[in-house]
């Protein structure tokens, strides 16, 4: 036994990491586990970052996990470890800097990096990216100089920035090649809303615009120009169009992949000893069967501890139901939420209900397949997403409910969850 | 980890009437952070924080501003930390965790710093705050556990609970005497050579267990040694066959703490009635059939026959109670000093009783919400106390339907347990000391 050999070798240091970590140590308090971390700083979660973008949250204050949560665990952190390589033959991995470690178990939670388009002149302007606290500390900078931003692409990551820019002062502009914002979640209406929401704090929104090419045109500056022929200025421009898991380690490794590394439902990839959990992961969509990347927090969180749990051989292990699309979104004082595929159009077999609140009362979008509920969307409703979840992982039949259910939705899904209650 | 207060919730009586989430909002200004569910079939529940042991919306929150709390186990918010992303909504499954537009952020229970406006704002008894099982953690968490790990009692029984209870509390400055039954047979006094517990523990005759105890008390007194004698007896060893010898050393006021731990039966043997067994119980010796409905006599009631015996010290204890049982405890150890002192504690038996193993705890706590098992002591000069008066018993059916052994009862026969606990909740009322004219 050498002291680069580790039972379990755990690499990320965020959601999926964390709580694997966590996991292992409830089944197992001895073997020796390691996380490395690719970071300098101790572990913090991407979704925080806008918010220290903003200088709402402190930078050293965003700590998921501290030192003194590592020595409780039993658990050791290394810091400035990029992992490059993995042999699983030879159960090791190899760090950027040369160094190498070996494993009993491992677990890749390398989480996703984001993807810069292939845009004409992109690659000579500065721009900004937003999945370190480092970018976000550069964003944080450059927006105490910059007076116009512009943000490529409205998911979760452009939306959040784009709220917390605006919120600093920033004038801000959306582009985003889609006609809807945050379209995985949120169906037209509900979109609108949300967009509309922004637009009347000042955010321009240029939907279904494209972006041809970008020039700087002083230093830290530059001009983009869009399919429609729009022209705009930015002293900030943020490239938030999308993200792909981070598995460049794998190239060599022989493990399978597809659009993200392919696990099982205990979060096993094909290579013996090796798990995946998390952004990185692909593993089986609950309502098509087909895996998919989620690439989302609770995601990661749920992912992480069935793949600690089955590294740890916890036989309280309950294989993964396969993952469905969640969110809730906070944005200028209001709340939004979407559990399930709440975007989807009605027919084939698909029911919706839209209640509108007579434009002032929220919103809220019930979808239904055979009495069974498989999507829910609301606007400053007040709704429990995480029993919502549990309905659609468990196929609760609604139809003794049905008409309650669609009027009474937070209701008569907590009567219906209080029966698991004691 | 350690124990922690929590907020107990009791459908049966609770009406829906919402007083609870008035309170709550009036301590806390806003929104009720309990809330009053319909729960269907015109039954009630309450959606509320659990303070989980392992919760999900702290493994949610990417900010830290959720953290839960060892010491005092309650889940914390912080509003400076939190950035209002809600993802802790999606961790929850017990809408514990909730948006509240009007405060514009995320609101759960924080237990009002330990005294929660909603329990004594409920005028039905729907809700309880229990905090016994922190008390108790933080007295006894740090003494030495003397019962080692890997014992053999069946799932669900609640003897190993109370003897490492026990046992932490004596400590090692004892001698243990476990006459034959479930106790030793779970491997108390050990097996192959090897003991059960961590500190002096021997196995005396069913017939002989209070006698030879009173012997090695005497010993060691005569060498000026304090030693604290104790028997971990069945009913068995007490009620019937050790009758005699403890009745003796009851008698001659021998310095030492008698437990017995009522189960009901001789359970190890193959579950045959005892003395204590009650009326109705299916046991292998009172079985049910077209002639025979399980046990046709009442039970023997063993405190009460102690209470003729002029001890120093005489209680009853359920492990559902482990506060009072520890109490009581305390109290016999000190009395064990001057004059005999007994303890009977209620051990309800998955095995023989027929119920599952998870359910032992409930299983005695209805025991003791029924008044089934009344919970008191009694001393020569305070006469008997109700250290746990049930104000609204339940109904004995309440208890009697979660036991497998009382299964082939109908109505009347329950109606005869009825009326037999009704009988011996008033003959206790008489022991206890009457207020005097000027009280
Ligand atoms: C700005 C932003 C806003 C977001 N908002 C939301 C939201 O509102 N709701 C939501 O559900 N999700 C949101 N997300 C997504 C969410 O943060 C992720 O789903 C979640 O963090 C995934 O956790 P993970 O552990 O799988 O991966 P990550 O959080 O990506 O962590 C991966 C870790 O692995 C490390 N790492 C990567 N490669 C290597 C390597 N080769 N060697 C060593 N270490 C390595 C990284 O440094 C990182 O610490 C947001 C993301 C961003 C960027």
């Amino acid at each position: 036994m050498t002291d680069t050999h580790a039972h379990y070798l755990i690499v990320g240091s965020s959601h999926a990491g964390r709580e694997a970590l966590a996991a292992i140590r409830m089944a197992d308090p001895k073997g020796r586990l390691v996380m490395l971390s690719r970071e300098g700083r101790m572990p913090y979660s991407p979704t925080i970052l806008p918010y220290v973008a903003s200088g709402r949250s402190q930078p050293d204050r965003v700590g998921l996990a501290d030192a003194e949560w590592f020595t409780e665990n039993a658990a050791e952190l290394v810091l400035n470890a990029q992992v490059v390589a993995v042999d699983p033959a030879a159960r090791a991995v190899r760090l950027a800097d040369g160094r190498r470690w070996t494993y009993d178990k491992l677990l890749l939670a390398t989480g996703a990096e984001p993807v810069v388009p292939p845009v004409k002149g992109l690659d000579r302007v500065r721009y900004h990216v937003l999945r370190t606290l480092d970018d976000a500390l550069s964003i944080r900078e450059r927006s105490t100089q910059a007076r116009r931003a512009v943000v490529l692409g409205a998911g979760l990551v452009g939306m959040h920035a784009a709220e917390t820019m605006a919120a600093a002062g920033l004038d801000v502009t959306m582009v985003e090649m889609r006609p809807h914002v945050l379209a995985e979640y949120f169906d037209p209406k509900a979109s609108a809303l949300i967009r509309q929401t922004f637009e009347r704090h000042s955010v321009r929104m240029m939907m279904g615009r494209r972006l041809l090419w970008a020039m700087e045109t002083v230093p830290g500056s530059c001009r983009l120009g869009l399919d429609d022929g729009t022209e705009l200025e930015a002293d900030l421009l943020l490239v938030a169009a999308g993200v792909r898991p981070a598995m460049a380690m794998l190239a060599d490794s022989g493990i399978t992949i597809d659009k993200g590394i392919l696990v099982d439902d205990r979060m096993r990839t094909a290579a013996p000893g090796i798990w995946a959990a998390g952004d990185v992961a692909q593993a089986r969509g609950f309502l098509t069967g087909v895996p998919v990347v989620n690439g989302t927090l609770p995601e990661a969180v749920e992912q992480g501890r069935i793949a600690g749990m089955d590294m740890a051989s916890d036989p309280d292990l309950i294989p993964y139901g396969g993952g469905i699309p969640l969110n809730t979104y906070g944005f200028f004082g209001r709340h939004a939420m979407a559990v399930g595929t709440a975007a989807v159009p009605e027919g084939d077999g698909i029911e919706t209900v839209t209640d509108e609140g007579n434009g002032q009362n929220g919103y809220c979008r019930i979808v239904l397949k055979d009495n069974r509920l498989i999507g829910l969307a609301a606007i400053d409703r007040v709704m429990d997403a995480g029993i919502l979840w549990r309905l659609i992982l468990r196929r609760t039949d609604l139809s003794p409910v049905r008409q309650q259910f669609l009027s009474h939705p937070l209701e008569t899904a907590r009567a219906l969850m209080s029966r698991g209650w004691r | 980890m350690p124990s922690q207060d929590t907020i107990r919730f009791i459908p049966e009586r609770c009406d829906g009437c919402g007083d609870c989430m008035t309170a709550c909002a009036k301590a806390k200004g806003g929104a009720s952070r309990i809330s009053i569910v319909g729960s269907g079939g015109g039954g009630w529940d309450i959606a509320l924080c659990r303070q989980c042991g392992d919760p999900k919306c702290v493994a949610n929150c990417p900010a830290g501003a959720l953290d839960k709390h060892y010491g005092s186990g309650i889940v914390g918010w912080s509003q400076d930390l939190c950035v209002d992303c809600h993802l802790c909504t999606i961790g929850c499954a017990y809408g514990g965790i909730v948006f509240e537009s009007a405060a514009g952020h995320v609101q759960k229970c924080d237990l009002c710093d330990g005294t929660p406006a909603c329990v004594p704002a409920c005028g039905k008894g729907a809700l309880e705050h229990l905090s016994a099982a922190a008390r108790l953690h933080e007295t006894h968490a740090d003494k030495e556990d003397l019962f080692v790990p890997g014992l053999s009692a069946c799932q669900g029984c609640n003897s190993e609970l109370l003897i490492r209870h026990t046992m932490r509390r004596i400590g090692r400055n004892s001698v243990v005497a476990a006459p034959p039954g479930c106790i030793p047979g779970m491997g108390t006094v050990g097996y192959n050579g090897q003991t059960g517990a961590k500190m002096p523990i021997f196995h005396p005759l069913l017939t002989n267990t209070a006698a030879m105890l009173a012997g090695v008390k005497r010993q060691y007194e005569r060498r000026g040694k304090d030693i604290t004698v104790v028997a971990l007896a069945g009913d068995g060893g007490a009620v019937d066959v050790g009758f005699q010898s403890l009745s003796g050393a009851a008698e001659r006021g021998e310095r030492i703490l008698f437990i017995c731990v009522d189960n009901e039966g001789y359970m190890n043997t193959g579950m045959q009635a005892s003395g204590s067994t009650p009326f109705g119980s299916w046991t292998s010796t009172t079985p049910v059939g077209t002639v025979e409905r399980g046990k046709s006599t009442d039970g023997k009631y063993l405190p009460q026959l102690m209470m003729g015996h002029g001890c120093a010290y005489v209680a009853t204890a359920s492990t559902a109670f482990l506060d009072d049982y520890h109490t009581k405890l305390e109290k016999a150890l000190a009395a064990s000093r001057t004059g005999f002192a007994y303890l009977h504690v209620h051990a309800p038996c998955p095995t023989g009783w027929r119920f599952p193993a998870a359910m032992t705890t409930e299983v005695c706590r209805r025991q003791v919400e029924s008044n089934f098992v009344t919970l008191w002591e009694f001393t020569a000069e305070d006469g008997l106390r109700f250290t746990h008066a049930v104000d609204r018993p339940r109904p004995l059916s309440d208890y009697v339907g979660m036991i497998g052994k009382y299964k082939h009862l109908g109505n009347a026969e329950i109606e005869r347990i009825q009326a037999s606990v009704n009988r011996r909740v008033a003959f206790l009322k008489g022991f206890c000391r009457q207020p005097s004219a000027a009280e």
